[in-house]
């Protein structure tokens, strides 16, 4: 064998192994989380009480917790970061772009632990102080902070969807004596739809299995909450929370398997679903 | 018959940063007549009618000097832009419908400019396609995407389209480049009955083209114009040697 096709082999394998890892990873996932998944079945999903003393383990609380925190978190980050991309990519002029767009880099570099920790000094605080409530960790909190850290993803994607609609259509409209914003919305904006749309399902992947961040200022509390100013705990908390002190192999060990499962099929649904979209778009 | 004269460039120079791309230009463009700009590559036609509707504003490096007059106003003046876009339409190199329906494409224009009400825009979209002689072909595919027509199809809609804000003056750059012998004759044939109502300017890389639609041609080369007479006076005895070498085709 001669080194050209040695070396493509060795990157081939190289290639591979990612599949591998992700083939483990299911594989794993699956062996300790399905047989509860199956004993339990639907009421695993939609039981109301999370108490492993008494080996009931129903998930609801941490599914409408998660799912709380990720709808508030894209309520602020969608209108937030779409009209930030419109800004960028049709009015900002250089010196704004030049300045605005490294600090957006870098808001997307930040570890989550960080701003769970901003999180949880300012804006905990913030509503604990505003709004007058006995705790400030909440579903608020968590949305905010949530939304602070996929404002990146969204503003990313969405410009690059705008700024790929064609020259043309912008000329065109403008052209017939439209304003500038009447060509923004009512041509670039629907022109760019799937691309603000893939973004938006991409950003609500990784909201909900964001951990380092919520954990910290979401209260960690196992009830459904009632309103956004309550505390609550999500999906990816209780793992976190509760791995450590949970013997390998039993019922709750395995219940948290179950809990992985499903963020992993949630997000991995998200993921394909933001891909495809992008894909037709192109 | 006394023709009135619609637009009137005086000394219009222009720059992309430091290269000056339009030199000194002087023309006089006749109402209800079609006026061609012809020349190679490069010489500047382009940018001389994205003058006339106030294109030019879209790319920040550009410097303009001198007047350009629409009915005796200088639209190079602080004038409102909108509604001089309005007034003078543009159709374009590449037929470039929006992603909507036919319909859609037709009433985006009247919709803008705040015209709501159904009856009147199915009014417009009707007698635009029928102006623009597409109707026969599309009036069972009003709401299907404008994008499934063919590109000659698209073109006229994109005529159709400039016809449902009402203006006065269309400008017409290199609108058959991108299309077919057939389709191309159609735009002509348009070109010529539309010239009743409106005044046309065109930019054509295509000197047949010219001579076939225009009554006035003018010739432009490196940024500057070079000749400007009748159709027939251009194509038939030009004064100008570069004019009389162009258009015999011993460059370009």
């Amino acid at each position: 064998m001669n080194r050209e096709k040695l070396v493509e082999r060795i990157l081939l394998i190289c290639a591979l192994s990612a599949i591998f890892v992700i083939f483990l990873i299911i594989m794993f996932l699956f062996k300790e989380g399905l047989p509860i998944l199956k004993k339990e079945g639907l009421s695993f999903i939609f039981g109301r009480f999370w108490e492993p003393s008494k080996n009931i383990f129903g998930a609801l609380p941490f599914i409408i917790g998660s799912l709380s925190v990720t709808f508030l978190a894209l309520l602020i980050a969608v209108p937030l970061g779409l009209f930030c991309a419109i800004f960028l990519s049709e009015i900002a002029p250089g010196w704004a772009e030049s300045l605005l767009r490294p600090v957006i880099e870098l808001l997307a570099g930040i570890p989550s632990i960080v701003y769970g920790m901003f999180g949880l000094i300012i804006i905990v605080r913030a509503i604990k102080v505003s709004i007058g409530l006995p705790t400030g960790e909440s579903v608020l909190a968590g949305g905010i902070v949530l939304a602070l850290m996929i404002l990146p993803i969204i503003i990313s994607i969405s410009e690059d969807s705008i700024n790929a609609v064609p020259r043309a259509y912008k000329e065109g409209s403008l052209a017939l004596g439209a304003t500038h914003w009447q060509t923004i919305r009512n041509v670039i904006i629907p022109s760019a739809s799937s691309g603000i749309l893939a973004s938006v399902i991409l950003s609500m992947g990784r909201a909900i299995g964001e951990t380092m961040a919520v954990v910290l200022v979401l209260g960690n509390v196992e009830m459904i909450p009632r309103s956004i100013f309550n505390p609550a705990e999500a999906l990816t908390s209780v793992i976190l929370l509760e791995m450590g002190e949970t013997p390998v192999g039993g019922t709750h060990y395995q219940a948290l398997f179950a809990i992985g499962i499903l963020l992993f099929v949630i997000v991995m649904l998200l993921n394909t679903a933001s891909i495809l979209i992008r894909r037709r778009m192109r | 018959m006394i023709m009135k004269t619609k637009i009137k460039i005086e000394n219009l120079n222009l720059w992309y940063g430091t290269f000056q791309a339009l030199k000194n230009i002087n023309l006089e463009i006749l109402e209800k007549c079609v006026t061609a700009i012809i020349g190679p590559s490069g010489c500047g036609k382009s940018t001389l009618i994205r003058c006339l509707n106030r294109m030019n504003d879209l790319i920040d490096s550009v410097r303009i000097e001198g007047r350009i007059f629409i009915d005796d106003v200088n639209i190079l003046d602080d004038i409102d832009v909108v509604s001089l876009r309005r007034r003078v339409g543009m159709v374009f190199q590449k037929p470039n419908p929006f992603p909507m329906t036919v319909y859609d494409n037709i009433a985006y224009g009247p919709r803008i400019h705040g015209i709501k009400d159904r009856k009147t825009l199915d009014k417009i979209v009707e007698n635009t396609l029928k102006e623009s002689a597409l109707w026969e072909e599309v009036k069972d595919k009003l709401r299907t995407p404008a994008l499934d027509l063919s590109g000659g199809q698209q073109q006229r809609l994109c005529i159709a389209r400039c016809l449902a804000v009402n203006p006065e003056i269309i400008l017409f750059d290199e609108p058959c480049s991108a299309l077919d012998p057939i389709s191309t004759g159609r735009i002509e044939d348009l070109i010529r009955k539309l010239k009743e109502n409106y005044t046309i300017v065109i930019v054509t890389h295509n000197m047949q083209q010219a001579a076939r639609v225009s009554d006035y041609t003018a010739f432009m080369y490196l940024g500057e114009m070079l000749e400007f007479d009748t159709t027939k006076n251009i194509f038939t005895k030009p004064k100008n040697e570069k004019t009389e070498s162009y258009i015999s085709g011993r460059f370009g």
